[in-house]
């Protein structure tokens, strides 16, 4: 085997710690103990691949997937996927889940007193192309209040998961809406230092992907790990 | 140019809507070789509750010990039926349960060969970023010498190594403890 290249260590603040306080069900779950540093090796720096037969036209139009269309405001959600070298990062899944237009998810434990859409899932996968775009149709999410604390309401949001080249560059993160009044209160969105890289959750209004007389676009940009310029040597 | 990686936020308590399609539990098809284990195990929190909310995913060698993957350039055979892949949610009592195969040795950062090993990722509402660490299989006497364990404190080891299951051939225990006595080892990556 030749050398591997490792990734490269992320920028100070830039990640949240696991310990948040203000995010209350950090406090027994965020380990206490010092994480363990371990060098790259082939099972990091390898991880699973996904092919396109794995997703369908349907599952990136969540406004498509039932009998109707879902209540609330049809957006486009696009973007492009990039490693920290600047490199499109292709054939990468792209997971995402959502509240409805009313702020409710179609989920057993989600008792917010605010309907259900019958015509809504809330649930898309896409895999991005050869410069590593993906898009989604999709209703906006509401708002919704949460116990975390008194008065607490998440600011609307989407989630989004991705795998990118390995298993180190694997990424679960939320995107949020430019000009939400809740962001500066939402402990999740806050819990990362770095404040330009807490702002970059924040998509951007979009001409371009806009859709005329149909739906606003909103671009998010995901980069993932980039790996280091040159493998490390054996000591 | 250089860009900075997006950061981390929690699944969340609603993940099942958009992670349960590509479950897997089963990571391995008939036909495939190498030696079947079940591996069992309960997510506990920093009370001592089972944490039911959680999700974890499974990265693996095959059992010659070669990554479904294009940076796996060794001369060993790869197979159908196993991507060496697995998503596997928790119950409400906070259990998981997953089949797969015990992986072959792969190649550690020094030349020396790592002992059979999975790396597991972890996922659950409170993780802002998730948890990364390893199960290692019981009786196995390579484990003495794998590189990565060796750099995990001597009374800690054994957070990362199962144990077989009573009275249940063929299956390993193995347990995810986030806080307190016996907590699990997490990993960061890179030295």
């Amino acid at each position: 085997m030749k050398p591997l290249a490792g990734y490269r260590a992320h920028y100070s603040g830039t990640q949240p710690n696991h310990l948040h306080p203000t995010y209350v069900s950090s406090i027994k779950r965020a380990p206490t103990q010092p994480l363990v540093h371990i060098p790259y090796t082939l099972t990091e720096v390898t991880g699973p691949s996904f092919g396109p037969e794995l997703t369908s036209r349907a599952a990136c139009d969540l406004t498509r997937q039932h009998k109707a269309e879902p209540l609330g405001e049809r957006i486009v959600v696009s973007g492009r996927v990039l490693d920290e070298n600047s490199r499109p990062l292709p054939n990468t899944l792209v997971e995402i889940w959502q509240a409805n237009a009313a702020g409710r998810y179609r989920h057993e434990w989600d008792q917010h007193d605010a309907p259900l859409d019958p015509n809504f899932t809330g649930c898309g996968q896409a895999i991005t192309d050869s410069e590593g775009r993906y898009h989604f149709v999709t209703i906006r999410p509401g708002e919704y209040p949460w116990r975390n604390h008194y008065n607490a309401w998440r600011p609307a949001h989407i989630h989004f998961s991705l795998f990118g080249p390995s298993f180190a560059t694997r990424l679960v993160t939320q995107m949020f809406f430019p000009g939400d009044p809740l962001l500066p209160y939402d402990p999740i969105f806050n819990c990362t230092a770095d404040e330009k890289a807490r702002n970059r959750l924040i998509s951007v209004f979009d001409w371009e992907t806009t859709m005329p007389m149909h739906a606003l676009g909103y671009k998010f940009d995901i980069i993932l790990r980039g790996r280091d310029a040159t493998p490390m040597e054996d000591e | 140019m250089s860009l900075c990686a997006t950061t981390s936020q929690t699944v969340g308590p609603f993940f099942k809507i958009g992670l349960l399609w590509l479950s897997r539990n089963r990571l391995v098809e008939e036909g495939v070789t190498g030696e079947r284990v079940t591996v069992r195990g309960r997510v506990i929190d920093g009370d001592g509750v089972p944490v039911p909310d959680a999700i974890l995913e499974v990265w693996q060698a095959n059992s010659h010990g070669k990554y479904a993957h294009p940076e796996d350039t060794q001369d060993k055979p790869l197979e159908g039926g196993f991507q060496g892949y697995g998503r596997i949610p928790v119950n409400a009592e906070g259990a998981f349960c997953f089949s797969t195969i015990k992986p072959g040795t792969v190649p550690g950062p020094d030349g020396k060969e790592q002992a059979p090993h999975l790396a597991i990722t972890l996922f659950m509402r409170g993780l802002l970023r998730h948890l990364w660490t390893r199960m290692y299989f019981p009786n196995d006497s390579r484990n003495a010498a794998d590189p990565i364990l060796k750099l995990v404190p001597a009374d800690r080891r054994s957070t990362l190594v199962a144990t077989n299951a009573p009275n249940e051939p063929g299956a390993v225990e193995w347990n995810v403890i986030l806080q307190g006595k016996n907590e699990t080892v997490f990993f960061e990556l890179g030295l």
